[in-house]
């Protein structure tokens, strides 16, 4: 069973790079209507035209991952969710465009792409929060099959959760563009950062205290033996970078900010996930009667084996070959 | 209409709106490594221009080809969520693969060449667009692996209506598999090629940069000229691999009815199926030609497609006329690179307008043959979705009628939206034209130097 779990770390894993990598760049476009002039949006673009791409192909591995290894979390999940799931494809389609169409684009034409960017960006972010509601939320399942109504994903809940992510995303977005930038933008991102974060630790808060009320069985888990022993350690962890970032949004620190608030992503994320194990699909789907076949898991093991770490290497140092700050004048191509 | 077709519709529409643009990526990177490595042997500012200029040309294609990627990625769990879970142990791996040495490889890179000029050595630079060419290649080797899958399944035992893996080598190279993934790389670089070639042509006409669309226009005749006999060749490869391993669909594309048991197969260049009265209606035939295409024999027995029953068939008139065009398209190549090859061998390559109008003419036509070729495969597949094993229409999602609906009206909105700004940004950028004067970044410049010393 060891190769069971060694997918579940790994999907998560993809799954939680996903987050966090598109989570930034969505944020940005978010903050897009903030900017003064085309020559702020121009630098906020610029820092992450380089990147969104390689950022957004973690949800494509993601879904192939996820497909070839837990097939039925893959199947249920995306006929469970069509609507919320092709809600975000669609943003993130005017999301992509934008980029390229912006560029081209005269200054006229570029008000149309710089609205398709904020609203595709959004509407993704919303849409994913939705579809992270609706999976917390539980989906009916029969024989392995979605069995459920289209509707079955909306709820407060799951509203609730998209309003929460556009929120995370802005704390992303805004963090990020403090190390990416400087002058004008880089100040109002750090007003950003401190007003996002304030409402994230909201979300964080309401999202504990309801989780656990929509789903009991959550709560259950969380106190279940041998994971009290460690859940705690989640919301601590979330704590102190809740506490970081302030203190380093209050001292103009250029890079924590973005750092710790990847420790809040990831400790919410692990924290979810301690509630939820072992079912793959609440409430009744568990990762075994989700899983592929062994010789499955082996074959794709061994590309993540092999071809991951040099991703992650060559992914590394585009970072490192794009790092300081975006210059304005280094236009697009 | 039911789920089954609105999904097909649905599919069919997306993946068609997609391959339009790998077609050309898959090409034009290639092309774009070609000019890159010219410029760094020869120093030649213009192959510095010209990649700067076709690179803009690709990025855009680029763009839209992954937002319209991922769609369909997705669609396999929301619209055929049946079939996905049946075939997920042994085609789902292929798409993870393609997601970790593809698109992972052309996203990783794709910023550097588009950015990275003044951010890396020339070699890495290189090196750079090298990487997104093979990202660009390997995508195709792995979906044309998956798709190839479904034609002619390998490698699996059924179990339970569940297909299980018994060896993924054989899953991957499935007998249809090095013919579909050849045919389908010739033909991106095939209509790259023709593409890049009809825009130089345009220009030339007008006399605009001449120097600079001569040079492009030659090594893009270079590239179709290599791609148009060598398709030819890959088809017939192609066709006898289809007739010994889904002869329903070979016999739907040739609208070949009674299978010919004294005498040789007819080939019939023009007719309309009658798929209800099971014959064809003003038919043109030529006496045996089928045979010696297929069987390379004058009298080889091809199955006709009465010897199916009527509800394995697939739609005859719509597999027959697509592969006409295909084909009607890919001789229409040949003949013009026939044509360019004389014109070279007389050194007038650029001189005669009259082949220049023409290569303007068909400068669209390898996306339609890619379009009508994928068409004939999928629509020759029916009722399959696993040749021979699962009908496709066991293999939707259990969702409502109503899903299908919202999504395909979106899709046809936003694609309306989209196509219509990538045609005006397009040729936006053509119309432009290329920079031939700002400065040159100089060649071996350490990395990152440029990075912060500027103000906002």
């Amino acid at each position: 069973m060891g190769l069971v779990h060694l997918w579940v770390g790994l999907v998560g894993l993809v799954v939680i790079l996903y987050v966090i990598l598109d989570g930034f760049s969505l944020g940005v476009a978010i903050l897009f209507p903030g900017a003064k002039d085309e020559a702020q949006r121009d630098v906020m673009m610029n820092s992450i035209a380089p990147v969104w791409d390689a950022n957004q192909t973690w949800i494509v591995f993601g879904g192939g991952a996820l497909f070839a290894t837990f097939p039925v979390i893959y199947t249920v999940l995306f006929s469970a969710l069509y609507i919320p799931l092709l809600t975000f494809l669609f943003g993130l389609i005017f999301r992509g465009v934008a980029f390229e169409f912006r560029a081209n684009a005269s200054s006229a034409h570029k008000r149309v792409w710089n609205r398709a960017f904020f609203w595709g960006s959004l509407v993704a972010a919303f849409a994913q929060g939705l579809t992270l509601g609706a999976y917390i939320s539980g989906i009916t399942v029969s024989g392995k099959s979605f069995a459920g109504k289209p509707f079955d994903w909306l709820n407060p809940f799951s509203v609730m959760v998209g309003l929460a992510l556009i929120a995370g995303y802005i704390l992303l977005g805004s963090t990020y563009l403090i190390i990416k930038t400087k002058g004008p933008v880089q100040e109002r991102a750090y007003r950003q950062a401190f007003w996002s974060i304030l409402i994230v630790a909201g979300f964080l808060v309401l999202v504990s205290i309801w989780t656990p009320l929509h789903d009991p069985a959550i709560l259950g888990r969380w106190f279940s033996k041998p994971r009290i022993y460690f859940v705690w350690v989640f919301p601590l962890l979330g704590a102190v970078s809740f506490f970081t970032i302030l203190w380093s949004l209050k001292t103009h620190r250029e890079i924590l900010p973005f750092i710790s608030s990847l420790f809040l992503f990831i400790s919410a994320y692990l924290g979810l996930q301690a509630g939820i194990y072992p079912y793959a699909i609440l409430p009744s789907v568990t990762i075994y009667d989700a899983v592929a076949q062994r010789e499955t898991l082996v074959f794709t093991l061994w590309g993540v084996c092999i071809i991951l770490p040099v991703v992650l290497g060559y992914t590394i140092y585009s970072y490192w070959v794009f790092r300081g700050k975006v210059v304005a004048e280094e236009g697009y191509h | 209409m039911d789920v089954v077709s609105l999904s097909r519709i649905q599919f069919g529409l997306t993946t068609a709106f997609h391959i339009i643009f790998p077609t050309l990526t898959i090409g034009l990177a290639v092309y774009l490594m070609v000019i890159e490595f010219l410029w760094l042997r020869s120093k030649n500012e213009i192959y510095y221009r010209m990649y700067r200029f076709w690179v803009k040309i690709f990025a855009i294609h680029f763009a839209v080809g992954v937002v319209s990627g991922i769609t369909l990625e997705f669609e396999f769990g929301t619209n055929f969520a049946r079939f996905s879970q049946a075939v997920a142990n042994v085609m789902a791996p292929l798409m993870a693969y393609e997601g970790m040495t593809a698109f992972f490889l052309e996203a990783g890179f794709l910023g550097i060449m588009l950015f990275g000029w003044k951010r890396v050595p020339a070699a890495i630079h290189f090196l750079a667009t090298c990487l997104v060419t093979i990202g660009a290649s390997l995508s195709a080797f792995w979906i044309m692996a998956a798709n190839a899958w479904m034609q002619t399944p390998a490698g699996y035992q059924l179990v339970d209506g569940k297909f299980l893996v018994t060896d993924f080598g054989e899953a991957i190279f499935n007998p249809a598999f090095p013919t579909h993934l050849i045919h389908m790389l010739v033909a991106s670089y095939e209509t790259a090629g023709f593409a890049v070639a009809g825009i130089c042509a345009y220009f030339l006409l007008k006399k605009k940069n001449v120097n600079f669309y001569r040079r492009s226009l030659s090594l893009a005749l270079i590239m179709a000229a290599l791609c148009a006999p060598l398709q030819v060749i890959i088809g017939d490869l192609k066709g006898q691999n289809v007739a010994k391993y889904q002869p329903t669909k070979l016999a739907a594309m040739e609208a070949h009815w009674e299978t010919n048991t004294q005498g040789g197969a007819a080939f019939i260049p023009f007719a309309i199926p009658d798929m209800a009265a099971e014959k064809n209606r003003f038919a043109v035939s030529i006496p045996n030609a089928l045979s010696i295409l297929i069987t390379h024999s004058l009298e080889g027995q091809i199955q006709g497609l009465k010897e199916f029953p009527k509800e394995d068939r697939p739609n005859v008139l719509v597999t027959f006329w697509t592969f006409r065009g295909m084909v009607a398209i890919g001789f229409l190549f040949l003949l013009v690179m026939i044509w360019a090859a004389v014109l070279w061998w007389r050194k007038r390559s650029f001189e005669s307008p009259l082949f220049l109008k023409t290569l303007v003419a068909v400068q669209p036509l390898g996306f339609i043959a890619t379009i009508l070729g994928w068409v004939t495969a999928e629509m020759g597949r029916q009722p399959w979705v696993v040749y021979g094993i699962m009908r496709t229409s066991d293999g939707v999602s259990p969702i409502a009628v109503g899903n299908v609906i919202w999504s395909l009206i979106l899709f046809m909105i936003f694609f309306a939206i989209i196509v219509a700004s990538y045609f005006y940004y397009t040729l936006k950028t053509l119309r432009q034209g290329p920079d031939l004067s700002s400065p040159i970044p100089p060649i071996q410049r350490p990395a990152g130097m440029q990075s912060s010393n500027e103000a906002v």
